[in-house]
């Protein structure tokens, strides 16, 4: 693997994701998991640990590692075995955690993305694999409140037994940019099948990054590990913030010592939490309340019956059916939204490759700059069509098609055709007019002509220009082109 | 019918006595509930609520009168503190939990409520069901001030066995005419030995742990304790059945009428006798009247087969390892932060947990605590826990090899008779060795059961235990059930009451 390096460092990156499942109730309790409720009202006898309480498992926790698994080619373990993470914490009601150590439900498979590289001239894009280890299923904990109390922390058990699925992958990532690429993509794929709301403010999607730096070909660095990032952006300062610090502690001659560290995004540094020394020795054992969680073939089948086209699937299939270039059927399917919009763009103008460019471009700028997702779009799918339609059939130019398109946009018509006549976009396609006018032109710029004829192609550029300036831009340039260089040609 | 022999029918005379009614729910409760107070120097008791328990008499009269009474209607019964009650505080007689109230009930209370039987109390127990006397309670029972011991009736300066001490105490001295218990590692069977009354396990899955104080998960059952195995048949029918949305753990076998096979014949019935059962550690007194009943079987036409238990012994570290292992995870949650105990002065939030647990906890479960959290240890964990576990699935395995060639199998429950008060001092290695009898069965998760089977040294009762196969507690109870028809140890009751 070629990656770059940072002052001959290169950067290894690993990631461990915290997703919070979207079920109705906990993961081995009847409560329920909304978000934003009153301190302590949404839990029940199981959240609180009362003496004589027992976990029962949520079958729809389950069912939603088996989409994760079936959705990243993972392994889907017939067999895994819960167990007790034990430490002491006040948000902890057990005193344990219960989750999955030695036989996770859900194991292996990868991540695929493209990685945009370079700037400019030099823009590239390179596709890369992250490969999993694990995605195991285990019960949040509640969360501690230091703030709201002087001298005194409060507790909320609401979160207490929400499901998570903790995905954790190799140490496949070489980059900042990767790690977040990677990440974004994770995210969409949760969220495209269903099992997390994505919503990372209210702590659905939780990244914790295991960052470390080598000589290239030397052994694996010792690696800090940053906590929570709940941002893509503050993902990206964290990792380069922490890279920067690692690389500087070593050029001085220090050691990276193991530790946990946490992000502040005011100072923009991550700093220490603990450190290996302290770390605590958690006693996992299998969890005697919960027998193996035994998933059968037929389970698998039933989800997988259930689940709606893979973003994968389904760009393979645009590339199949569509001959869109994979990098399009990616870009494509970042969303189900954008994915359907294309799909009916695309079957009804006849024209996949122009809706996807109409797509990834004009209207991906526009969404971008509105922060608004393609459901908000005034543009429907049906009027892009009919847009497309028309340059494809050489009414508008590309020029004139993005002045239809503005309009679209602004509400100043919904009808395509209406917006092409009422601004006289329509091309010129009669070549007696053309014909005039290229003669006219040819007639005015005799320099031009003679320095074409003594081989300065630039000089056709010029000569093109001029003829749709006089056109008013309602010239077809191929058109153009074509009688032009005849006409010299005679 | 007079009410002053009303302690003297068993639960099945009784539940007739009620539904024909001869006499009333409140009746028999008043009269237990006197009997309780009347006794209480026994120590049997740690909580009673006269208002709760009467009011629920009442509701079993009224359901007798519209004829829709149950099949315990109306027959009071008491429950070891390790059920979690809503009427009574639930303390698992440890100081940690004083005056816990739960907002539930444990389902086998709610199963036994639902056949109509009437709560009279709480009883008392080892601190969180461990220990092998009932000397480790931090409890004070009912008319005490101060934790007090559990007497044996048959002999107040002797322990009554342990955990269920109070269970068995309140059934040998007719207070309850039948109670609830929790057996880990035989804490059902070595009392019910030791105070010469009728108990049994069921298979471990059978009744649902939820609302149980867990003790040991992977051991820990609910059973009935009376006077005779039909009795423990009528309570054990109500206890169980699956609890699928509550204990994951509970077995999806329908309930059953254990009632129904109790006079089957024995002849021909194959019982074995595990060689390891009758070595050297086994009190002559003892081992005449195991002898001896198992003589009265041969008389009833079963068959006695020897076999072989051959890690017997190792079932003693295997316990040791697994149960303190689970606990030391299970009573994490008594933290001092959301129910309990809480020290009350403090620097720090480690302090506070430091302070709270060494105050709330007494020094068994400290020990317990401390040995559970260094065999899980990070180096530990493959060389303890995991090699208990697969000696544990060896000792279930020679069980099923044995039962090929028997029934159900036949041996002491306890090496000894009830030792006295203090005699095993500051040795729990004593307490622990006393368990090897009833460790095998527990680990295993098979059903066991204690029958009294005559009196040893000093007078004091012997138990006979008797093991079956999963789900066989109906043959045990049949087995059992046979033995009383022939004897009559279990009608025998201590003096002085």
């Amino acid at each position: 693997m070629t990656s770059k390096l940072i002052h001959g460092y290169e950067v290894v990156i690993g990631f461990e994701t915290h997703t919070q499942l979207a079920t109705q109730s906990k993961i081995f309790s009847r409560a329920p998991t909304a978000f934003g409720a009153e301190p302590n009202t949404q839990a029940c006898a199981v959240d609180l640990a009362l003496p004589g309480t027992l976990p029962v498992m949520n079958r729809e926790a389950v069912a939603c590692a088996i989409k994760l698994g079936l959705a990243l080619g993972s392994h889907i373990a017939p067999v895994s075995i819960f167990a007790r993470k034990n430490y002491f914490y006040p948000d902890l009601p057990k005193g344990y955690q219960i989750s999955q150590f030695e036989i996770p439900v859900v194991q292996g498979g990868e991540v695929s993305f493209f990685l945009e590289t370079g700037k400019g001239a030099d823009a590239a894009r390179e596709k890369k694999t992250v490969r999993l280890v694990r995605a195991h299923l285990e019960e949040d904990a509640g969360k501690s409140l230091h703030e709201d109390f002087i001298g005194q922390s409060g507790i909320d058990l609401n979160r207490a037994g929400t499901p998570l699925l903790e995905i954790v992958t190799e140490p496949d990532m070489r980059s900042s940019e990767e790690a977040v690429a990677y990440a974004k993509e994770l995210h969409k794929i949760v969220t495209w099948i269903g099992i997390c709301d994505g919503n990372m403010q209210e702590g659905s999607f939780r990244c914790d990054a295991n960052v470390s730096v080598r000589k290239p070909g030397a052994a694996l660095g010792t690696r800090r590990e940053i906590k929570n990032l709940n941002s893509f952006k503050f993902m990206q300062q964290a990792i380069d913030y922490e890279i920067r610090w690692q690389i500087e502690q070593i050029e001085d001659g220090h050691a990276i010592q193991q530790a946990t560290v946490l992000f502040d995004p005011d100072t923009g540094e991550t700093r220490a939490m603990r450190t290996k020394e302290d770390a605590a020795d958690y006693r996992y054992f299998p969890d005697p309340d919960l027998p193996p969680l035994h998933i059968s073939a037929q389970w698998v089948q039933e989800q997988r019956a259930l689940m709606a086209e893979l973003p994968r699937a389904m760009a393979a299939r645009f590339v199949a059916d569509h001959g869109l270039p994979e990098y399009d059927a990616t870009t494509l399917t970042q969303s189900k939204a954008m994915a359907a919009y294309f799909e009916a763009a695309a079957t009804a103008c006849g024209q996949p490759k122009l809706a996807s460019n109409w797509i990834m471009g004009e209207m991906s700028r526009r969404l971008n700059a509105g922060e608004i997702g393609i459901e908000q779009a005034p543009v429907s799918s049906a009027q892009l069509a009919a847009l497309i339609a028309r340059i494809a059939d050489g009414t508008i130019s590309n020029n004139a098609a993005r002045q239809v398109f503005d309009a679209l946009w602004n509400g100043e018509s919904a009808d395509v055709d209406a917006v092409i006549e009422s601004k006289g976009l329509k091309q010129m396609n009669d070549s007696g007019a053309l014909e005039k006018i290229i003669d006219e032109v040819i007639a005015a710029n005799a320099d031009n002509v003679a320095q074409f004829r003594a081989g300065k192609d630039k000089a056709f550029n010029a000569l093109v220009g001029q003829i749709m300036k006089a056109s008013k831009g309602k010239a077809n340039p191929t058109q153009v082109n074509e009688l032009l260089r005849a006409r010299l040609a005679a | 019918m007079t009410s002053t022999a009303l302690h003297d029918l068993g639960v099945a005379q009784l539940a007739t006595e009620l539904r024909e009614r001869r006499v009333s729910a409140v009746e028999a409760a008043q009269h237990f509930l006197t009997r309780a107070k009347a006794h209480q120097n026994l120590g049997a008791f740690v909580a009673l609520n006269e208002e709760a328990t009467l009011t629920q008499a009442q509701a079993a009269d009224a359901r007798i009168a519209a004829g829709t009474a149950g099949t315990l209607e109306g027959v009071p019964i008491a429950h070891k503190d390790i059920f979690v009650t809503r009427s009574f505080p639930s303390t698992a007689g440890s100081k940690m939990l004083a005056g816990y109230q739960s907002p539930f009930d444990a389902t086998v209370v709610t199963k036994l409520a639902d056949a109509g039987a009437v709560t009279l109390g709480k009883l008392n127990c080892d601190e969180f069901a461990m220990g092998s006397a009932n000397e480790n309670s931090a409890v004070a029972p009912v008319g005490f001030d101060a934790p007090a011991p559990v007497r044996n009736p048959w002999d107040t300066h002797r322990i009554p066995g342990g955990s269920s001490g109070g269970s068995a105490v309140a059934v040998a001295a007719r207070l309850a005419p039948a109670v609830t218990g929790t057996d880990t590692g035989g804490s059902i069977r070595q009392p019910a030995s030791f105070c010469g009354i009728t108990g049994i396990k069921p298979t471990y899955g059978r009744a649902s742990r939820y609302g149980m104080i867990a003790f040991a998960s992977s051991l820990d059952q609910a059973g009935p304790m009376a006077r005779s195995a039909e009795d423990c048949a009528l309570l054990l029918s109500a206890m169980c059945g699956p609890d699928p949305d509550r204990d994951s753990t509970s077995l999806d076998v329908p309930a059953e009428n254990f009632s129904a096979k109790l006079n089957d014949s024995i002849e021909g019935l194959r019982i074995g006798i595990p060689a390891e059962f009758f070595g050297e550690g086994l009190a002559p007194d003892v081992r005449a009247a195991v002898d001896a009943a198992l003589k009265e079987y041969e008389k009833l036409g079963a068959q006695l087969v020897p076999i072989s238990l051959p890690r017997t012994e190792l079932s003693i570290p295997v316990y040791y390892i697994i149960a303190p292992a689970e606990a030391s995870s299970n009573l994490s949650r008594f933290d001092g932060v959301k129910f309990g105990h809480r020290a009350k002065n403090y620097t720090d939030l480690v302090d506070m947990y430091k302070k709270t647990r060494a105050e709330g906890f007494g020094d068994e479960v400290k020990r317990r605590i401390m040995i559970g959290t260094y065999v899980l240890s990070h180096g530990y964990y493959d060389a303890y826990y995991l090699q208990a576990q697969k000696i544990r699935r060896m000792i279930a395995d020679d069980f099923q090899n044995a039962f090929k060639h028997c029934d159900l199998i036949a041996g002491p429950v306890a090496p000894t008779v009830a030792w006295k008060l203090g005699e095993h001092g500051n040795d729990p290695l004593a307490d622990y060795l006393a368990d090897i009898f009833t460790l095998p069965a527990s680990l295993a998760g098979l059903p066991g059961m204690s029958v009294p089977a005559g009196f040893g040294e000093s007078g004091m009762p012997v138990g006979l235990q008797l093991i079956g196969n999963y789900f066989h507690e109906a043959r045990l109870l049949n087995a059992a059930h046979r033995l009383q028809q022939a004897t009559d140890f279990h009608l025998r009751q201590p003096g002085g009451l």
